[in-house]
C-alpha cells in the first residue's frame, strides 16, 4: 500500500474497495467456483466505469491514469483484488489495453471496448517450456506469408480465453517478436480448459494451428515488438505482486484478529510469545512486500534503468514470503484454516496462483543473477 | 547567497560537486565493507583516524559539515535535500567513514536534542571539526538488549557525580575522545525511572579502556571500567532521573543510522559493493552459469533490494507520522536475518575455499571467518528477539511479555544469584 496515494489515487482505491465488498463476499465468490467464466458479465462492464482497465492506457486512446503515475495506479486496483480475492480478467484486459494503447493507431474498436468492458482480451504470452514464462522461451511463431502472418504454436496458461474475443499473440518472427491481435473466433484457433488452484481466475490452454490474419492485426513491429513485450511482462509481474499483496494484507489482519480473539489453555493466542515472533516476521515480510511491490511500480513508471531487477525481486520476494505468510496464517489457525467453510483459503489461492503464473519465486532469482552478469560484463 | 535564506539547492549541489573533485581521492567502494578491517596494526589505525578527523576538518573548513545542524552551533542550517546533494556528489570518494556512526548519529542528535546551550557551543563545533569523536556508553555486561536495567552507578557529590561501573560493545573507544553515559542514579524508583545521562571524556582519571578480541581478530569493541570517575553536574544531559526519556531518543537515532540527515554517508554504496560481490563470487568459484549458484546470487541480490526499498519505505513511513516510530524494529528484524542469510549464501557460493583457502584465493577467501561472525547481525544494536518484541507488542499491540522488573524499586529486581552486590550502593 502507497505511503503517501494522491487524492485521486485514495478515491480510485477506496471506490473499487467498497464495490468489491458489495458485489463479490466470500459468498458469491463461493457462487462463481460454479461458474465456467468466474466472473459476470455484466458486473465487469460497472468495474470498467469504475477505471479498472483504463489506467494503463494514454489519454490520446481513451484512457488515462489518475495521478501520472499509470502502473502505480493499477497497483491500487490490484491490491483491492488480492484483498477480496476477487475474481475478473484484470491483468488480461489491462495488458492487451496497454500493448494496443502503446502501439498507435492501433485498433481503436477493440481498445474502446475493452475500456468499457465490453469486450474482454487475454494475452497468450507463456508456453509449457521451462522458460516459458520469458520472451526467450518463445516457440511460438508469427510468420509474414503475402499480406498476412501465420500463427503457428500453443500457449498456456491463457488467463479467460473462452471468455475473449480478442487474443494478443506473442511469438517469434526470425530472431525478433511480434504481438499479433487475433480474433478468438479465428479458424485455427483452439482452446482447452485448464483446472487451477484459484476459485474463480480460469485459464485456457490455447493452440494456434496455421491462423491467419491480415498483417494490420500486428500490434506494434513485426519482429521488433520485444522492447513492448518486456514492458508488459513487468507491468504484468508488478501487478501480480501487488494483488499478491493485498491477499497477504487481508490474511494477516484477519489472522492477527483471531490471535486476541481465539483462547487456549486460559490465553488468547496473541500471548504466547512463540506467536507473538511469527507475527513480527510475518510483519516483516508484509512490509517488504509493499515496499517492493510500491518501488517496482514507480520504478516502471519511472523507467528506471534497475526497473527489471526492482521487477523480479517484487516477484522473487513476494512469491515466496507472500505465500509463507498465508501458510503460517493458516497454521495459527489451526485445522478450521483448511476448510473451504473459511475464507482462509480464497487469499491463499490467490497468492499461491500468482506466485506461478509470469515465473515462480525461483525463475526470477534466476533472472537477478542473469541481470547481474549482464551488468558485469560475463 | 543571500544570509537570510538557505543556499540554493542548485548552486549549492554545483559548488559540492566541483569541491569534491577537486579535493577528494576517489576510492574503490569495496574498502568500505566494513571500516574496521581486521588486518589493520595499532599505529595503521591510528594513523587511518588521524587522515579522517583531518578530512572532516576539511570539510567543516569547505562549509560541508553539519549541513543540518544550526549556524550557531558551527553547522550550515541547511535542509536534508543539502545533505542528500553532499551525499550523492561524494559517491565513489574518500569520506570520514568512521565518524559517521555513533558521533554524529546517535551523539550529535542526542545532544542537539538534549543538550544545554552551553554543552552544545562547547561540542557541537569540535564534533564537526572532527576534534571530537564520540561514543556510546550504552550496553552493560550484565543487561545485553535490557538497557534500561543499566547498573552503572552515578552517586551526586555536591556539583558533581561520581561514576562506577562498567559499559561494552563500544566500537573503538580506544581511539574516541568523547562518551554519553547512560547510569542509574536512583535505586528506589522503578527501572526507568533512576537512570541520568552524563558526557564525559574517554581520558580522564579512573576511565579504563580493554580492547575485546572477537572471534575473527576485530579488536574494534571495547570494554569500559569506570572507577570513581568525576563527573560535573554541568555534564549532565537532561534532567536528573529522567535519563530514559533521553535513552529513548537516544535509541531512536542509533536505529535511524544513515537515514538521518546529519550523517555523511555516500548514497549508494552498499549498493555498488554488493551489486558486484555475489555474481563475482560465483564466478571466482567457477559456477557463473551454475543455476543453483545463480539462484543463490539471485537470493542475495533479492534480499539486499529488498532491504534497501524497505528502509526507505520505513524512513518515509515515520517522517510522514504513517508508520509508528517503533517500526524501525521492523527494518532492525530484516536486515538481521538477511545479513545471516547472504553471509551464508557467501560462505556456499565460496566452496570448499570458504572454509580454507590461501591469500591467492581472492574474493573466496575468507567468507568461513564471515560465516563464523553471522549472527554478530542479528545481535548487536539490539537482538532481533527484542525486535520482535517490540514489533508485537508496540506495533501490533499484542501483550506485553511478563517482566521481574516492572514497577518495582530496581533495587528489588530479581538478579542472577552469581551477580556480585558490590557497587551497589
Amino acid at each position: 500500500m502507497l505511503l503517501k496515494p494522491t487524492a485521486d489515487q485514495q478515491s480510485l482505491r477506496e471506490t473499487t474497495a467498497r464495490f468489491l465488498a458489495a458485489t463479490v463476499p466470500p459468498g458469491r465468490l463461493r457462487e462463481l467456483h460454479r461458474d465456467d467464466a468466474g466472473f459476470d458479465r455484466a458486473w465487469w462492464e460497472r468495474g470498467a466505469e469504475l477505471g479498472w482497465t483504463s489506467l494503463l492506457v494514454p489519454e490520446a486512446g481513451g484512457g488515462g491514469s489518475v495521478s501520472g503515475r499509470p502502473v502505480v495506479d493499477a497497483t491500487r486496483l490490484a491490491h483491492e483484488f488480492g484483498f477480496h480475492a476477487a475474481p475478473g480478467p484484470l491483468l488480461p484486459c489491462n495488458l492487451v489495453a496497454a500493448a494496443l494503447g502503446a502501439a498507435r493507431p492501433s485498433h481503436p474498436e477493440v481498445l474502446k471496448g475493452l475500456l468499457s468492458g465490453s469486450v474482454v482480451g487475454s494475452w497468450c504470452l507463456t508456453e509449457a517450456r521451462p522458460d516459458g514464462a520469458r520472451p526467450e522461451g518463445i516457440a511460438t511463431t508469427v510468420t509474414l506469408e503475402g499480406g498476412e502472418l501465420v500463427v503457428e504454436g500453443s500457449k498456456r496458461p491463457v488467463e479467460s480465453a473462452a471468455q475473449a474475443q480478442w487474443l494478443l499473440v506473442t511469438g517469434r518472427t526470425g530472431s525478433g517478436l511480434t504481438q499479433v491481435l487475433v480474433p478468438a473466433a479465428t479458424p485455427g484457433v483452439r482452446l482447452e480448459p485448464m483446472t487451477s488452484v484459484d476459485l474463480t481466475r480460469r485459464f485456457w490452454a490455447a493452440r494456434f494451428e496455421g491462423v491467419r490474419v491480415p498483417v494490420e492485426m500486428a500490434v506494434g513491429p513485426v519482429g521488433g515488438a520485444a522492447p513492448q513485450v518486456e514492458r508488459q511482462l513487468r507491468c504484468g509481474l508488478v501487478l501480480l505482486a501487488a494483488e499478491s499483496v493485498g491477499a497477504m494484507q487481508r490474511a494477516f489482519e484477519t489472522t492477527l484478529q483471531w490471535s486476541f480473539d481465539r483462547y487456549t489453555f486460559g490465553r488468547p493466542l496473541a500471548s504466547y510469545q512463540e506467536l507473538k515472533h511469527r507475527f513480527a516476521d510475518m510483519k516483516t515480510w508484509l512490509e517488504t512486500g509493499h515496499a517492493l511491490a510500491d518501488a517496482a511500480a514507480a520504478a516502471l513508471d519511472e523507467d528506471d534503468p534497475g526497473a527489471a531487477e526492482l521487477v523480479s525481486a517484487a516477484a522473487a520476494f513476494i512469491g515466496e514470503y507472500g505465500a509463507e505468510l498465508v501458510q503460517d496464517c493458516v497454521q495459527i489457525h489451526g485445522g478450521i484454516g483448511l476448510t473451504y467453510e473459511h475464507d482462509l483459503h480464497l487469499l491463499l489461492r490467490r497468492v499461491t496462483l500468482n506466485r506461478t503464473v509470469l515465473g515462480t519465486p525461483a525463475q526470477h532469482r534466476r533472472r537477478i543473477a542473469a541481470l547481474l552478469a549482464e551488468e558485469g560484463g560475463s | 547567497m543571500t544570509s537570510a535564506g538557505p543556499e540554493d539547492l542548485a548552486a549549492f549541489t554545483a559548488r559540492v560537486e566541483a569541491w569534491v573533485e577537486a579535493n577528494l581521492r576517489p576510492v574503490d567502494p569495496a574498502l568500505y565493507e566494513g571500516a574496521f578491517r581486521t588486518d589493520l596494526s595499532e599505529e595503521e589505525e591510528l594513523a587511518a583516524v588521524g587522515a579522517e578527523r583531518a578530512l572532516q576538518r576539511r570539510l567543516y573548513d569547505a562549509g560541508l559539515a553539519g549541513l543540518c545542524v544550526p549556524r550557531a552551533y558551527g553547522g550550515q542550517g541547511l535542509t536534508p535535500e543539502h545533505q542528500q546533494a553532499l551525499n550523492r556528489a561524494i559517491e565513489g570518494h574518500e569520506f570520514p567513514v568512521r565518524l559517521q556512526a555513533p558521533t554524529f548519529t546517535p551523539c550529535l542528535a542526542v545532544l542537539l536534542e538534549f543538550g544545554t546551550e552551553e554543552q552544545k557551543r562547547a561540542h557541537v563545533p569540535a564534533i564537526l571539526r572532527g576534534e571530537e569523536l564520540w561514543m556510546q556508553l550504552l550496553s552493560e555486561p550484565g543487561g545485553g538488549s535490557d538497557v534500561a536495567g543499566a547498573l552503572t552507578t552515578a552517586v551526586r557529590d555536591g556539583d558533581q557525580w561520581v561514576l562506577n561501573g562498567s559499559k561494552i560493545w563500544t566500537t573503538g573507544a580506544w581511539w574516541s575522545d568523547w562518551g554519553l553515559c547512560l547510569a542509574r542514579t536512583n535505586w528506589d524508583v522503578p527501572k526507568h525511572r533512576g537512570l541520568t545521562v552524563f558526557m564525559l571524556p574517554l581520558r580522564r582519571a579512573g576511565v579504563d579502556i580493554h580492547r575485546i578480541e572477537m572471534l575473527n581478530g576485530s579488536r574494534e569493541f571495547c570494554q569500559e571500567f569506570f572507577t570513581d570517575v568525576v563527573v560535573p553536574d554541568t555534564d549532565r544531559v537532561g534532567d536528573v532521573d529522567e535519563g530514559w526519556t533521553v535513552g529513548v531518543r537516544w535509541m531512536f537515532y542509533e536505529r535511524l543510522l544513515y537515514e538521518t540527515p546529519l550523517v555523511t554517508f555516500p548514497s549508494g554504496l552498499s549498493r555498488t559493493f554488493i551489486r558486484s560481490s555475489y555474481a563475482e563470487l560465483a564466478r571466482a568459484a567457477g559456477r557463473g552459469h551454475d543455476p543453483a549458484a545463480q539462484e543463490l546470487v539471485g537470493e542475495a541480490r533479492m534480499l539486499d533490494v529488498a532491504f534497501e526499498v524497505l528502509q526507505e519505505r520505513i524512513a518515509l513511513g515515520v517522517r510522514t507520522g504513517r508508520i509508528s516510530d517503533q517500526a524501525a524494529a521492523v527494518a532492525r528484524l530484516f536486515k538481521g536475518v538477511t545479513a545471516g542469510r547472504t553471509r551464508t549464501i557467501a560462505f556456499e557460493l565460496a566452496g570448499m575455499t570458504g572454509g580454507v583457502w590461501t591469500a591467492d584465493d581472492g574474493p573466496l577467501a575468507e567468507r568461513g571467518v564471515e560465516y563464523l561472525m553471522r549472527q554478530a547481525g542479528s545481535i548487536g544494536g539490539g537482538t532481533t528477539e527484542m525486535a520482535r518484541n517490540v514489533i508485537s507488542e508496540r506495533v501490533l499491540g499484542m501483550p506485553r511479555e511478563r517482566a521481574g522488573d516492572r514497577d518495582i524499586p530496581f533495587r528489588e529486581v530479581p538478579r542472577a544469584p552469581s551477580s556480585p552486590p558490590s557497587g551497589l550502593p
